[in-house]
């Protein structure tokens, strides 16, 4: 009874990459609702400091989400904190040995590391700072190579680059539990994409988007603006099928001038196709169609669990519907030709986002979301703005 | 074209009241495999106008053996789910078009990808 109680209390350190501040919590916080659970940061919490404590969690949500997160770095067990060692010690000789007992045992092997945010430690003084720690019941032999249980101990000294103390503000010591998904933000990079655009949404911030948008395994996904499906490229790696569509009939159709410096047209095997075949996640392709946002093709009802897409803002790529300026006095002639190229007019940013929201009103399902960027006017922009 | 998209496509002629089902006229077919997932497939069935996907299999020569009414309890239906999981994402129409069954307006497939665009006159 005793233990059932105690690992229930647990609260879990998340290490996050100091990189897309305002996006971090956002996916903390979506990668939990898909799990169920509620967002309940420790008291000592601030948005802006890389380390994140959690309450109410249990270490399978844990892994779960760093299985997700592109903004997390690592996790761990959270055993002790304070501001200086002393309170740290404090806080560790308090932590319940029950918890610690099965990770201490005389057979198992054990690495401490030492981690410090905004400075660089001397090899030597790492050392000193884990021989500090000689109070913990360690039982276990030390392997740096392949140890059964990794130990980290994480100072902060602060986020000013050009004013580092020399004692850090605050100190955690937890048990590494699992890292997250920065790996894909390399492995997915644009860079060695087969298939480009001028505007191809980045690796990391289209993991993001994905997981604000809660995409989930066997969700359909819908973009569109897809240009060249990086968007598809990342909810696809979450185990959704995606679809997409664009105006653009040489995007869509993987045709044209490159976007590369050393390439002047595009290939054959450059289509959004060929990008989910790259990655191994061709079966998720589920089609895409050379279509016009404003105008959509879809029947009425409630067809996609989410809608992430990255609309024109008419600076790097144009902004455009069809439709004339011109009345058009007479019609075409019957046959409409593959050929034609329809003729197209401005669309206006308001119109697009207007056409979004109605457009996801009517085909996401109850819950599901829609992820979008929107461009704003910094010297103008404010919150309320955006309410509509 | 996959047979789960033209199941979500309506024709948005200007004017037209009925755009949906599109008629399917196809000269090119292909039929790949797609690695089976009966979860995604039960989670689809409900989203689908599910005489529109037979008439739609029927029109490319591919029903088979695909039941005219929704089988109940489909979900554990694993030999139900795979007739589906085929006509839905296996079945690609590669060349052709689709007509609009009120004003008979054709929007071409070409390479699997159907040209949805309408002319300035028809908006």
């Amino acid at each position: 009874m005793a233990a059932f109680g105690g690992r229930s209390c647990l609260k879990y350190l998340l290490h996050l990459a100091h990189d897309n501040l305002d996006f971090r919590l956002a996916e903390i916080k979506a990668l939990l609702a898909l799990r169920a659970k509620p967002f309940q940061p420790c008291e000592c919490f601030k948005e802006k400091s890389p380390f994140l404590c959690l309450d109410g969690l249990c270490e399978e949500d844990v892994r779960r989400v760093m299985a997700r997160s592109v903004c997390a770095k690592s996790a761990f067990e959270l055993w002790g904190q304070g501001q200086t060692h002393n309170e740290l010690k404090t806080s560790l000789l308090n932590y319940s040995s029950e918890n610690m007992s099965p990770y201490m045992h005389k057979d198992s092997t054990y690495r401490i590391s030492v981690y410090t945010f905004n400075k660089t430690l001397q090899f030597a003084d790492r050392i000193k700072k884990i021989n500090a720690l000689e109070y913990l019941p360690f039982e276990g032999t030390v392997s740096l190579k392949n140890p059964q249980h990794i130990f980290c101990l994480l100072e902060d000294y602060g986020t000013d680059p050009n004013s580092i103390p020399e004692h850090p503000n605050y100190i955690y010591f937890g048990r590494w539990i699992a890292d997250g998904q920065r790996e894909l933000i390399r492995s997915h990079s644009v860079k060695d994409r087969h298939f480009i655009g001028n505007t191809s949404m980045d690796a990391g911030l289209s993991f993001i988007m994905a997981n604000h948008a809660k995409v989930k395994e066997n969700d359909l996904v819908f973009d569109p603006f897809v240009g060249t499906g990086s968007l598809l490229v990342a909810c696809s790696h979450f185990g959704a099928y995606v679809c997409g569509t664009d105006i653009d009939y040489n995007t869509i159709h993987g045709k044209g001038r490159s976007s590369r410096k050393n390439q002047k047209w595009r290939g054959p095997d450059e289509n959004i196709r060929a990008n989910l075949r790259q990655y191994g996640t061709e079966k998720m392709y589920v089609d895409v169609m050379v279509s016009d946002a404003s105008k959509p093709v879809w029947r009425e009802a409630a067809l996609f669990d989410a809608i992430i897409t990255d609309p024109p803002y008419g600076i790097r790529e144009s902004t455009r519907r069809t439709g004339s300026h011109k009345d058009i006095t007479k019609p075409l002639d019957g046959m409409y030709v593959e050929s034609h190229v329809p003729v197209s007019r401005a669309y206006h940013l308001s119109d697009i986002f207007t056409d979004l929201l109605n457009f996801s009103a009517r085909h996401l399902v109850m819950g599901g979301r829609l992820v979008y960027w929107l461009p704003v006017y910094r010297p103008d922009h404010s919150e309320v703005d955006l309410l509509v | 074209m996959k047979l789960l998209t033209h199941n979500m496509l309506t024709s948005h002629v200007k004017g037209v009241i009925k755009g949906f089902p599109l008629i399917i006229k196809a000269t090119e077919v292909k039929v790949n495999e797609v690695e089976f997932n009966p979860e995604f497939v039960s989670r689809m069935i409900p989203k689908l106008e599910w005489n529109a996907l037979v008439q739609a299999a029927e029109e490319l020569g591919q029903r088979q053996d695909l039941p005219g009414e929704l089988v109940p309890d489909f979900e554990k239906n694993e030999e139900f789910l795979k007739k589906v999981h085929r006509v839905l994402l296996e079945v690609e129409v590669i060349e052709g078009c689709l007509k609009c069954p009120e004003s008979g307006r054709e929007f071409p497939i070409c390479k699997g990808i159907p040209n949805m665009l309408l002319n300035e006159d028809e908006v």
